[in-house]
This record gives C-alpha cells, structure tokens and sequence, in this order.
C-alpha cells in the first residue's frame, strides 16, 4: 500500500476514535437533533461529487456526478436547515409565571 | 501562488473544516450550545465546499488540468441548486412530527450520492493501470454501502411516512433473496480484486457489468434489510443506516482520496454506532435480533385485537377531569400516538391548565418514545414544555409510587407490565416505563387496538386503569374544557 494511503487509513481509524468520544458524552434528549446534525455531516460527500464532476469527460460520468451532486446538496442544506428548526425549540422561552422560580433560573442561563 | 502553496491551502481548509464538524458535533452536547455548535458545523461545511469549488477553478489542480470547464461548473453549479432548494423546500415545510422520515429521506440521497461517486471513480480507472487492489476494494465498499443505505432509508423513510406498510413484511423466501445477493456483493468483490491483483483477466466491459450487479444486489438487501423490521424497530434501523452513510462518505473519501470526506465519513460512522447501540439498549435488544426479524414476526397475526380476557373500565371526560383536578401529582406519559395527532401543543395546555390549580405535573419520556431517540423531546420543546419537566425514564420511574394521576397519552408498548411480568411476552424484558405503579391511571387512546409489538396491554385491564377512548388531540382538548369547569 502507498504512503498516502497508509496515511488515509490512521487517518480514518482515529476519526472513528473522536467520533466515539465526542457522542458517547451527548444526552439522549439530544440524540434526535444529533442524529440530524450527524445526518448532514455526511452530506460532505458533495465535495466528492464535486471533485468527480471536474474530473468528468463523458456523457455517463456528467449524469452521474449530476446526479451525486443533486443528492449531496440536498443532504447538506436540508440536513443543516431541519437540524437548526429543532434546536431552535431547545432555545430559552418567555418566563413563564407558573414554573417553580428555581426552573426559571435554570432556563433563563442557557443562552439563546 | 505556486501550484503547491494553493494544495497545502486547500489541504488547510478542508482539515478546518472537519475540525469545524467535530467541534460542532462536541458543542451539541448540551441543549445550551447545541445551535452554535450546529451553525458551526454548517460553517465548517461552506468552508469545505467554497474553497473545493476555488481550488478546482485554479489551473494547476490536478483533478482538471487548466481548471474545471463550463460543463463541470454547470454540473456543480446547477446541482447545487436544485438538489439544495428541494432540501431546503422539504426541511422548512416539514412538519416536526415528520421529521425521522425526512431524515431518513436525506441519509437515503447522502448514501445514494456516496454510492454514484464511488461508482463513477472506479468508471474512470477500469482498464487503466490506476486501478488497484486497494481502489477496487474502496470502490466497491463505498458502491455497496451507499446502495444499501440508499434503498434501505428510502424504504424506511417509506414505512413511516405510511407510503410502506409498518408492519414487518416476510415474503418466502426473503431470507434466500437477501443470502443470495450478499452473496453476489461478496463473490463481485472478489472478482473485482482479482482482476488488479493480476489473477483474473477481464474486460473493463466486463468489471463494469460485475460492479453493476454488485450495486443491484446491494439495492435489493437495502430492501430486504429493512422491510421485515416493524415501525417500533425504525428508530434504530435509522440510526444505523445513518452510520452506513457515514462510513459509505468515508470509504468515498478513500476513492477521490480526500481527507475532508474520510474524517466527515468516520465521524459520522461512529456517532451512528452509538446511537444504534443506546437505542438498541433502551429496547434491551440485541440489534442482530432487530435485523433479523421484526417484533412479533411470529404469531402477530394471532389473536384479534380485543381486550384480552380482562374487563376494560372505559372513564368519561369529567371522571376523567376530575380526578386530574384533584390530584397533587400527575405524570403525563406521551407516546407515538401524541406525535402523530400532533398533540403536544394540547397536552402542554392541559398541563398548564393543571398547574395553575397547583398540580405538579411532570413528564415522563422513554427512550424510544416517538420514532426516534429523543425525537418526543423535541415535540414538547416545541410546545414550550420546559426543559426540566421533562424526566427520563430512570429518574421518573421511582417517582409513579408516589403519583396520583398517570396519564398516558398515545404510548402502548413502554407501559406494558408484561415486559417486567411475563417472560412469554416478545417485549419481556425491555426496560419500561412504571406507569402501573401510580394510583390510578388514565390512557388516552383511540381504540384497543395493540400497539406496534402487536400485543395486548395488560395496563388495559388494571382496575386503576380507566380508558378514554378518543385521538389523543380531541382527547386532550376535552379534558381541558372540563377541567376548566371543575
């Protein structure tokens, strides 16, 4: 195997190390938006199909790249837009004169 | 620039923006930063894909010598466009309660475009010397993975939208159909790696027919995969598609060697490793028992959808109003059947309604409640539920000995005793919610009918349990009436 791949490959394995690390800590109330936003971080194959629409030179590989291209953008933008739609109701509400002070307090820390 | 300063340049900003997606995903931790953290993600999104568009205008990028031409901008341009209005038009219109299907929708086209990269790669490189062992196998990891995720989310996406039944589907013959085609995947693999390694002699004609059955077989056991798993098993089949993609963006990543994709593509790969693994847990499942048959597979159909052999107390709209008014503690259970009557604005107000006579009210969420993990946590966020009145299922199950009023609204299967009691029950040890513990406790529901286990309820025949019989909205809506007239 060549040194670039040698590279890719600890590369990868320890991506799959922080990808472990990094979520295991999120609490399960969250794990929805989560998997959104997990849902539109693989929408970072649009950069591939970037780079496969570049390097295209026939009829078959145009459609195929336009096609990919298509896919990855709806992934992205849909992905990050519908994401943000649900963490915006996580956000800190108008006090509410009936909640128990101290729960108004929790909720007034958390910032927009 | 010389031609090498602007490829360490890109090579920098791609490896910003992966920092970016693994800083984002850190900061969605918590409910405080979630948001930014999400922005930051999106951030570190643009900034992958603006400087990928720069760098393949530059001249000297060695993936189109002398720039990218009109047709590829075109292609990126345009595809940017119209794939990127349709999900922003599907993201903004959707309602919440729809959310996992459209997620599932994304994973389906993120896996889908995972596929066609990898597919295309391997059609620029058959019969040259560039193709190696190692791309070979890329190529068909990343074509196989795709295809899968791409079927398999389409179907599930499929089943709860409604398009696709929820119930398990067995056909004869689905376990030989989904043998056989991972048996093509692999034996395609196979030839495909023999033919660089030098032991097999084929056409480019002929490795590209190979690819292409590989990618049909593994289209029909995306299918296969997932339409004998029923709707309560979604939520993890979903999650585990979307750690597919994940790895299928990676294993791109390693065909167009790109770093940005490989990290992206791991990152994600875990992330839906885990989820699948917690959700998995909260059903005390093992996920090969959810992939290989759905709940109740068995003898579902057995059994019309009665009462059972216990007798059903049915409890009016003031009984029911005024045992709630008089209570000091409820705990509102919220199920499926909440979310899909789009409910959560109405129990809120009931809630609040409840409150204001100084009943505590609180609410008690399971980890598989909705259709995906967490997914009632952001219906009653979007009801303006506060954040702390929302219990889960370890805090909260202590807490039923000591409550009045247990009022489940549209959740079956998470309060079924049987999962503690019965060990001939197919849900039998799946942790549940101790709804039978409070000292009475009204359900919500729109009829007898069992819940996605297919089984009955024995909570059902409690003689604390008094059933009002209505959609959870109505339901809802007439029990605010009449507590107000308390």
């Amino acid at each position: 195997m060549s040194p670039e791949l040698l590279n890719s490959l600890a590369i990868f394995v320890l991506a799959i190390l922080v990808g472990f690390e990094v979520i295991s800590k999120v609490p399960a109330t969250l794990h929805t938006p989560l998997m959104s936003g997990a849902n539109s971080i693989h929408g970072i194959v649009m950069v591939g199909a970037m780079l496969i629409a570049a390097a295209a030179n026939d009829p078959v590989s145009y459609v195929l790249a336009f096609v990919a291209m298509v896919f990855g953008a709806a992934n992205v933008v849909g992905g990050y837009v519908v994401t943000d739609r649900m963490l915006q109701m996580f956000r800190k509400r108008e006090v509410r004169p009936l909640t128990p002070a101290g729960e108004d307090a929790a909720m007034a820390e958390e910032p927009k | 620039m010389s031609a090498q300063t602007i490829d360490t340049l890109v090579f920098l900003a791609w490896l910003a923006g992966a920092a970016a997606f693994v800083i984002g995903l850190h900061m969605m931790n918590s409910p405080a930063t979630a948001r930014r953290g999400n922005q930051i993600s999106a951030f570190g999104m643009t900034i992958a894909a603006v400087t990928t568009l720069i760098w393949l205008l530059t001249p000297d990028n060695p993936i189109s010598p002398g720039g990218a031409g009109p047709i590829a901008l075109g292609i990126i341009v345009v595809g940017f466009v119209i794939g990127g209005g349709i999900g922003l038009w599907l993201a903004r219109r959707v309602a919440m309660t729809a959310m996992p299907q459209l997620v599932s929708l994304f994973n389906a086209v993120g896996g889908g475009a995972a596929a066609l990269v990898a597919i295309d790669d391997y059609i620029g490189i058959v019969g040259t010397p560039e193709l190696s062992i190692s791309s070979a196998v890329f190529v068909v990891l990343g074509a196989v993975i795709g295809s899968v995720t791409f079927s398999g989310s389409l179907i599930a996406s499929g089943k709860l939208q409604g398009i696709v039944p929820g119930q398990p589907i067995v056909f004869p013959g689905t376990r030989l159909l989904t043998a056989v085609t991972a048996l093509v995947a692999v034996g395609g693999l196979l030839v495909l790696v023999l033919v660089p390694a030098g032991v097999l002699s084929l056409t480019a004609g002929a490795q590209l027919v190979v690819l292409g059955l590989i990618v049909v077989a593994a289209l029909i056991f995306g299918i296969t995969m997932v339409l004998p798993i029923g709707g309560a098993d979604m939520p993890v089949v979903i999650s585990l598609l979307n750690s597919f993609t994940g790895t299928a963006a990676a294993m791109a990543g390693f065909v167009v060697s790109n770093p940005v994709l490989i990290i992206s593509g791991a990152l994600v790969g875990a992330a839906g490793g885990i989820l699948t693994k917690l959700m998995a847990d909260a059903m005390n499942r093992s996920l090969a028992n959810i992939l290989i048959g759905g709940f109740g597979t068995g003898d579902t159909a057995a059994g019309p959808a009665g009462a059972g052999d216990g007798h059903v107390r049915e409890i009016g709209l003031d009984d029911a109003a005024i045992q709630l008014a008089y209570a000091q503690k409820v705990i509102v259970v919220p199920g499926y059947g909440l979310a899909v009557a789009q409910a959560q604005h109405a129990v809120r107000e009931l809630a609040d309604v409840l409150e204001e006579r100084g009943v505590d009210v609180s609410y008690a969420v399971h980890p598989v409640a909705g259709r995906m993990p967490g997914h009632m946590n952001v219906l009653l966020a979007e009801a303006n539920v506060p954040y702390p009145q929302l219990k889960e299922m370890d805090e909260i199950n202590p807490e039923f000995d000591r409550t009045d009023v247990a009022l489940v609204v549209g959740a079956n299967d998470v309060t079924n005793p049987a999962a503690r009691s019965n060990p001939q029950s197919p849900i039998y040890g799946m942790p549940i919610l101790n709804v039978d513990h409070s000292r009475s406790i009204i359900v919500i529901k729109r009829s007898m009918r069992p819940g996605y286990a297919g089984i009955d309820n024995e909570l059902y025949t409690n003689p604390k349990t008094g059933m009002l019989f209505a959609d959870a909205r109505e339901g809802l809506t007439g029990l605010i009436a009449a507590v107000k007239q308390v």
